[in-house]
């Protein structure tokens, strides 16, 4: 049980709650960098795969990115990402935007390009110009799956953004590196506490946000799991949709 | 341009990886090894959850919440957590590894199973099947496409997540990407990272030719 | 319940004009609908019918620009098309098709008021067309509220023709509507169908690849062949009586005279006076009309009515027909009987004659098996 105290003493020793070092900056920057590269891979990805995903073209190519996406450890991308931009934020940030710019990119094309004909030349016949199809009928009904895949880059990138420690940047990740490079085991141990309760917050905030975006009829409960594990069949499927994603790579 | 130019500073530089050929495809091997083994675990431990869940329905939910939060719980959490009670071990290396394959595994087996057409099922009672042979020679073999995407699903994302055990020292092809990190140099990292997309690409072409094999009824329908 | 058989109108007055319209997909080898010329009368159901690759539901595509022709016109309520925006025509057209596409993240209410919404309208009036809606294709209003994936298949198919009559557009276009439902469904939804037109007389343009749906439906129904040439534009009795050519011919099918057994009338059919006498005659008379007719048995009348008839053998020794025991016809037909269930009625009866009153069962005239294949003729 020494172990147990040493965490506890090590949460509440004081000075881990100050400073650049301590845990509220460190949290600070963890949520940062994982929201501005979650808030720029949507930018960047969201518009393509609904596009490609109302146009229907493109397929191939959203299936090819899936798959390189799960195919490519994290981890390598973000050593790769500072052999091309040097130590800091900046490759983190864009280690993090390369990941999770796949799943949201799928999903997207993936949820929009899988609204029924019916549906759409339903709303087209009736009268609904292309901008209305698009935000009434095919975001709402494409939605579910692309908070998946939005739920999924998160993930990816708040176990991502915990890695940067190793290639010299701060965030909780930092806690544990530490911890194993120093044989702290009560700093390995609270900082991991620390990701693992970060995680599941974002897991949550999202779940929230998703029943707020997400239309009731529409809104998984336990079918969703079947749905998600029937879409795991075909070549392109969407990364998968809640409570969990089929997109191993976010850990 | 640098790249092009083979030397030490170059992106690959083949004579180092000429001289590392042992080390290299120890790695590889580890790597390997650690995929397999909880993949072969993640199995093993999936098949009872998902029969449980098919039996007791009200259990469906709980488990697929546990194994989602268990999912999105970062790796690097698992091994810290882990390392104060195993060590800087392959045991802490494969518990994380297990646990992320159980979501993926049980929800496609669960799928699998549920997907058996009932009139097939049906059909299958009335020609005289019960119980343990009835699942064996028909549920099963029919649930095995699906079964099988997950496998492949959970191999390729371990294959990539297995680098992070470099993290806490296990050998596998993460640990050449953060020899390239600490050394600041390129090949290993290279290679590493060339080395891991390989063998998710084959993991992934070999388990659907798999799949083809296994379940010569569907070859049609592509 | 008989259909218009009104002459198309040479100019004017047709509620949709097709003008030499082709359509030529990209890349397509042959042209989907070449050189379509065709005018769908106002208020008329009109069935566009053929087999797959006809062009059929291009046609109807092309009429609310879901395709745009590659030559020729379309008007529609005596306006070009091309005059108005897309979304503008649509919202005056209904379109209900065969997957109906009901938007799954809206309630039934919702879906149905869609185009309402489109264009305006407040909610009052809204709410008030959406009750109205649901009374007129049968629905239960406590189903408003649900979501689509609720609702059964005929259900589905309901709501679908109420969102497409929901801003009473003169015009409906149905594609298909029924192909999805089973056949037992299919039927109902049919009647359905053709109980709602004779309320609201709209512009119905309807394909299929079911000619007996076809002629069920259709006041007038267009056979396409393939390449979208029109190969006959008739009403159906006139179809089967006349096919224009051998495509059209066995298109319809071999049992063309069958066919047309549901669809002609009895009143449609010049009956007979047949066998009939006053009771007050007396059994000589009636014996010579038997004669007459070449049967053992006479009809008795009474004050215009057919009491029923009366065997030869049982008129012995009577002073009146009337008196004899007369024996009830087992069936009377109507005028908009049709010849099928005039000829069940005729297999059925030991005379072999089957017996035409009006409503207020005044006797008409009597029909043999010779009157009705007169009548198909």
């Amino acid at each position: 049980m020494t172990i147990a105290h040493d965490v506890v003493e090590w949460f509440t020793d004081p000075e881990q709650w100050e400073g650049t070092f301590g845990i509220p900056h460190r949290t600070f920057e963890h949520v940062q960098i994982s929201a501005v590269s979650l808030l720029a891979a949507f930018a960047l990805a969201v518009p393509v795969g609904v596009t490609l995903g109302h146009l229907r073209r493109g397929g191939g190519t959203a299936a090819v990115i899936a798959n390189i996406g799960r195919a490519v450890p994290s981890f390598g991308v973000l050593v790769l990402m500072i052999q091309f931009f040097g130590i800091g934020a900046g490759p983190t940030f864009v280690a993090l935007v390369l990941l999770a710019v796949p799943p949201m990119l799928t999903n997207a094309y993936v949820g929009v390009a899988g609204v029924p004909d019916g549906v759409r030349d339903a709303a087209r016949g009736m009268g609904l110009t292309p901008w209305q199809v698009l935000w009434r009928v095919e975001l709402p009904v494409a939605s579910p799956v692309l908070m998946a895949g939005v739920r999924t880059a998160a993930v990816t990138v708040v176990a991502t953004a915990s890695l940067a420690a190793v290639v010299a940047w701060g965030g909780l990740g930092r806690f544990v590196v530490d911890g194993i490079a120093q044989r702290d085991e009560a700093q390995t141990f609270g900082g991991a506490i620390l990701i693992a309760a970060l995680a599941m917050v974002t897991e949550l905030f999202l779940a929230g946000i998703q029943r707020l975006v997400v239309p009731a009829p529409l809104r998984s409960r336990t079918g969703s799991v079947r749905r998600a594990a029937r879409a795991a069949q075909p070549e392109l499927r969407p990364a998968d949709q809640a409570p969990g994603r089929d997109r191993g790579q976010g850990p | 341009m640098r790249a092009l130019a083979n030397g030490p500073d170059s992106w690959i530089w083949w004579e180092w990886v000429g001289d590392h050929l042992d080390d290299i495809a120890a790695s590889t091997r580890e790597h390997v090894l650690l995929t397999a083994v909880s993949v072969g675990i993640g199995l093993v431990i999936s098949f009872p959850l998902a029969l449980a869940v098919r039996r007791w329905p009200a259990l469906s939910l709980p488990v697929l919440w546990a194994a989602g939060a268990m999912y999105a719980v970062p790796s690097l959490a698992l091994f810290g957590i882990l390392v104060p009670v195993t060590g800087l071990t392959r045991t802490t290396a494969v518990i994380p590894l297990v646990t992320y394959t159980l979501l993926i595994l049980v929800r496609n087996i669960v799928t699998g199973l549920d997907g058996v057409p009932r009139d097939v099922r049906e059909s299958a009672a009335g020609m005289g099947y019960t119980g343990t042979g009835r699942f064996l020679r028909v549920d099963l073999p029919l649930a095995v496409p699906t079964i099988l995407a997950g496998v492949r699903v959970a191999t390729v994302s371990t294959i990539a997540l297995v680098t992070v055990t470099a993290v806490i020292g296990q050998d596998s092809l993460g640990q050449l990407i953060l020899d390239g990190l600490n050394r600041d140099f390129r090949t290993p990292l290279v290679v590493g990272i060339g080395l891991t997309v390989a063998l998710a690409v084959t993991a992934e072409v070999a388990l659907l030719g798999v799949e083809r094999v296994v379940t010569p009824w569907a070859r049609r329908r592509r | 319940m008989h259909r218009r058989e009104a002459p198309l109108r040479p100019n004017g007055g047709a509620a949709i004009r097709l003008a030499h319209v082709r359509k030529h997909y990209p890349g397509a080898a042959q042209a989907a609908v070449g050189d379509l010329s065709l005018d769908v009368p106002e208020g008329e159901v009109v069935v566009l019918v053929g087999p797959s690759g006809c062009g059929k539901t291009t046609v109807l595509k092309m009429v609310n620009r879901l395709v745009e022709p590659t030559a020729g016109e379309i008007h529609v309520l005596g306006e070009d098309v091309r005059s108005v925006a897309a979304p503008v025509l649509r919202r005056r057209i209904g379109y209900v098709i065969q997957q109906i596409g009901l938007f799954p993240h809206r309630t039934v209410e919702a879906n149905v008021a869609t185009v309402p919404r489109l264009l305006g309208w407040d909610r009052r009036r809204i709410r008030d067309r959406v009750a109205e809606l649901v009374e007129l294709v049968g629905l239960d209003p406590a189903l408003l509220q649900r979501y689509p994936s609720e609702l059964s298949g005929g259900q589905q198919q309901r709501v679908g023709v109420a969102r497409a009559l929901a801003a009473d557009p003169p015009i409906l276009l149905m594609d298909e509507p029924y192909s999805a439902v089973d056949p037992i469904v299919r039927a109902r939804l049919q009647d359905e169908l053709l109980a709602l037109q004779r309320r609201l007389h709209k512009t119905i343009v309807l394909v299929t690849h079911d000619v007996d749906e076809a002629i069920k439906l259709g006041d007038r129904v267009a056979i396409l062949n393939v390449g979208g040439v029109l190969a006959q534009y008739a009403p159906p009795a006139e179809l089967l009586r006349a096919p224009a050519d051998d495509f059209v011919a066995a298109f319809l099918g071999s049992e063309r005279g069958l066919k047309l057994l549901s669809l002609v009338t009895v009143g449609q059919v010049a009956s007979i006076e047949g066998p009939v006498v006053d009771g007050d005659v007396t059994p000589g008379e009636a014996a010579a009309v038997m004669r007459r007719f070449g049967v053992d048995w006479v009809g008795v009348r009474a004050g215009g009515r057919l009491v029923g008839w009366v065997a030869d053998r049982d008129l012995d020794g009577r002073r009146r027909v009337a008196d004899a025991p007369a024996q009830p016809f087992n069936a009377a037909l109507r005028p908009d009987t049709t010849l099928r269930e005039a000829l069940d009625v005729l297999i059925n009866s030991r005379t072999r004659v089957a017996v035409l009153v009006d409503d207020d069962h005044r006797y008409l005239g009597m029909l043999t098996v010779d009157q009705i294949a007169e009548g198909l003729r």
